[in-house]
């Protein structure tokens, strides 16, 4: 009995070692995080915050960027002699980053997939290219992507999440005290924040809809010269450029130096293209260059006038088709039919890229034609209607003459033969 | 001529004798009369349903593929086909609406007291029947309510304990709702359930005719005190003749409802597509439907789909069972009978108004 009790005592005792053990493990590889947590800003860094961080959950520590060694619970942990760096400067930032995420083989044993020439491409960058030159107000890595709690760009919470990317870069982009010196507008947020591609990215929630990023790169970041503006808006707008290329503005903008769809379109503040920028009211484009009553001017006011006629057919022919439909007509050919119309009058607007009458009126009338096809259809099925609806009253009538017909027939049937 | 053929039919198989039992049928007379011509009108939308689906079934093709373009060809196409299958929707509906008021009238004018029980107990089931022609048609045209819907609904089969999942993977024909399920439906729907509704059919009307039409107690006690106040009417041709009238009007009813609303055909079933909002069964069940969602999920420590599903099915039980209730303890199981008619009713009314008001 003592042998059994003494055994357990034993094995109690070692469990109890062991976990102390684990436990002084634990406390040693957080000793950065035991005496930075409860330290001020910027130097706090707690440790939840560390524990959102990519570098945190692929393993990295402290030590990792600012050396020292982290199992040491006194200061010699913070010795040079352990090879602590302290606090990194920031002229130190982007080569420090680059060391591991330059180096292709590093990299391939957390994320292979990821690009490693960030570093490169921050060279060429517009902030790279003052840096170099010794600006440090410029963006380094950290500026963009945070430090401490740095998240994949996949994260929704990621300062470079699509979803932020414009309110990161305009940190700095739209502070008039922080851009003094840079001689450039501050108001790209402003702007941006009125444009379609904004409303396609955060109302419509389309993430592949443009932001900062998207047209002036990330690492590499710099403004599209007046030659590649239009190579940049066709990688997504690929059917405008291919009309574009076709008129005659395109030689005309480039010979006078103007950077094609900006021109028209402007650049942060992209607004909805609608018809009246064909036309002569203040939201018209062509009039800013064109003269009135030019032979320009006569070939916008066709295509506007083609595309109002285009237009009007498909709501005359909607309102006939909705009228069918409330009614209990099928016409979802109609409906199909319809669409089509719509994407004619859609292709019609891109081909106005073309400035070709000609080009913009054969896509017209494929939609005028499909129209007329639906609004024939809405009339056929409401002439079905009334159709149905003189059957019924026809046979309603019929109905009520049999009714009272044998109502008559059962009082007199039942007058000469009294009931049971 | 009519009296030639039936001097040979005579000859033949003493037809007088076969009808003789239907020309001394006669009905009673008195102030709740009215009730019973919805027994009739309802198997006149029966048959109703039966021409309208056998002319439907020239056109319909039992395929997911092909089900959805099928009846939108019946609808836009086919010479009168918006008229025949608004009709077979409308008819459909307006069938169960009337077998659920001829329930309902039988069990306040308590006509499934003794010896009707099995008269009771036949027209159930017919009701069952009707429910079941509901559910299995209404997937039938392949629309996106509808695939959705029967996906709520065998979802619901597969809770029943014990047999609830083998139950549902049989009507499914897997373990989702997909082509198979269209073909086992479209089965049930023009073959099995008409043989059977058509065979219960005659064991009713069979019934009815043997036992005769009831008699309102009130009604009965008043003539058996003062017999000269018994009034009848025979059936041929006097109570057939206003039969007749009512299924005209139900004629014109109904043609009208097609003519003005046809029934709609939705947009065409997307398995792979998320469940639109809104999703909910056809009127009939949705007293059911809208009680389990309202369930909380957990009863105790019994799911609440559980707990709903055995409940509605001892009510259905006890439902079923409700003519010998009424015999039991007199006075107070008559009481019984009648809190629980009135309860049912006002129940499924309001749960279905609600079902129809909530979002």
């Amino acid at each position: 009995m003592d042998t059994w009790r003494n055994s357990c005592c034993a094995v109690a005792l070692l469990l109890l070692m062991f976990f102390c053990d684990g436990l002084a493990c634990a406390q040693q590889q957080n000793t950065c995080l035991d005496c930075h947590s409860a330290l001020d800003p910027p130097l706090q860094v707690t440790a939840e915050t560390f524990a959102q961080d990519i570098h945190s959950q692929k393993g990295l520590t402290c030590a990792s960027c600012h050396g020292g060694d982290p199992t040491k619970a006194d200061p010699e942990a913070m010795s040079k002699s352990a090879g602590f760096r302290g606090k990194i400067e920031r002229s130190q930032i982007p080569a420090l980053c680059g060391s591991c995420h330059s180096d292709a083989a590093f990299m391939r044993k957390y994320n292979p997939s990821l690009r490693t020439d960030q570093l490169g491409q921050y060279k060429t960058s517009v902030h790279g290219r003052l840096f170099a030159k010794g600006d440090r107000n410029v963006a380094v890595c950290i500026d963009c992507h945070g430090v401490h709690d740095l998240r994949p760009a996949s994260d929704t919470r990621s300062k470079v999440h699509p979803l932020n990317v414009a309110q990161t870069c305009s940190r700095c982009h739209a502070d008039t005290a922080h851009m003094k010196g840079y001689a450039i507008p501050t108001d790209q947020f402003e702007k941006y924040n009125t444009s379609v591609h904004r409303e396609a990215m955060v109302a419509r929630g389309d993430l592949s809809a443009p932001t900062c990023t998207t047209c002036h790169g990330n690492h590499g970041a710099a403004p599209p010269g007046v030659d590649s503006v239009q190579n940049v808006c066709s990688t997504c707008h690929v059917f405008q450029n291919q009309m574009y290329e076709k008129s005659s503005h395109m030689s005309a903008f480039q010979a006078a130096g103007l950077p094609g769809c900006v021109v028209c379109h402007s650049n942060h503040g992209v607004s909805d293209p609608t018809d009246a920028r064909l036309g002569t009211g203040p939201q018209a484009v062509c009039m800013q260059c064109h003269t009135p009553g030019d032979s320009c001017d006569q070939a916008r006011a066709e295509m506007l006038a083609n595309l109002k006629s285009l237009e009007d057919a498909i709501r005359d022919s909607d309102k006939l088709l909705s009228v069918a439909e409330t009614s209990g007509m099928e016409v979802s050919q109609a409906r199909l039919d319809e669409d089509q119309a719509r994407d004619a009058l859609t292709k019609a607007r891109v081909t106005i890229h073309s400035f070709s009458k000609e080009l913009v009126n054969r896509d017209i009338q494929d939609g005028l034609n499909l129209a007329g096809k639906t609004l024939q259809a809405g009339k056929n099925a409401l002439a079905e209607r009334d159709y149905r609806r003189r059957g019924l009253g026809l046979a309603v009538i019929f109905i009520l003459l049999t009714v009272v017909g044998l109502f008559l027939y059962i009082r007199q049937s039942e007058r000469e033969a009294p009931k049971v | 001529m009519f009296t030639r053929v039936q001097g040979w039919l005579d000859e033949r198989f003493h037809w007088a004798d076969i009808i003789g039992p239907l020309k001394k049928k006669t009905v009673p007379i008195h102030r709740l009369s009215y009730w019973y011509f919805l027994g009739g009108i309802t198997l006149f939308l029966f048959l109703i349903q039966v021409c309208t689906g056998i002319l439907i079934l020239l056109y319909y093709r039992p395929s997911a593929n092909e089900a959805f373009e099928s009846v939108q060809y019946i609808m836009t196409r086919v010479q009168f086909g918006w008229l025949i299958r608004s009709i077979h929707s409308w008819a459909a509906n307006l069938m169960i609406f009337t077998a659920f008021s001829h329930m309902f009238s039988v069990v306040f004018l308590r006509a499934y007291r003794k010896p009707r029980e099995l008269t009771w107990l036949s027209g159930m089931f017919l009701l069952f029947l009707a429910m079941g022609f509901g559910f299995s048609g209404y997937l039938l045209p392949w629309n996106t309510l509808a695939f959705f819907a029967t996906k709520v609904g065998t979802e619901i089969t597969g809770q029943v304990p014990v047999i609830g999942h083998p139950l549902m993977v049989l009507l499914r024909g897997g373990e989702d709702v997909t082509g198979a399920t269209l073909t086992r439906f479209f089965g049930l729907h023009v073959a099995v359930l008409p043989g059977l509704t058509t065979v219960l059919i005659l064991v009713h009307l069979a019934l009815v005719q043997y036992f005769g039409i009831s008699v309102p107690p009130g009604v009965e006690a008043r003539w058996k005190a003062s017999p000269g106040d018994a009034r009848q009417m025979k059936f041929f041709p006097s109570f057939f003749l206003r039969e007749l009238m009512a299924w005209y009007i139900a004629l014109g009813v109904l043609g009208a409802l097609a003519a003005l609303l046809p029934w709609e055909l939705g947009t065409k079933a997307d398995p792979f597509a998320p469940a639109p909002a809104g999703i909910r069964p056809e009127w009939y069940f949705m007293f059911m439907f809208q009680t389990l969602k309202k369930i909380p999920a957990k009863v105790w420590f019994v799911d609440g789909e559980i707990v709903g599903i055995v409940v509605f099915g001892v009510a259905g039980l006890l439902w079923l069972l409700l003519p010998f209730f009424d015999q039991l303890a007199r006075g107070r199981g008559r009481r019984f009978v009648m809190g629980a008619g009135v309860f049912a009713l006002c129940y499924m009314i309001s749960m279905t108004i609600y079902g129809y008001m909530a979002k």
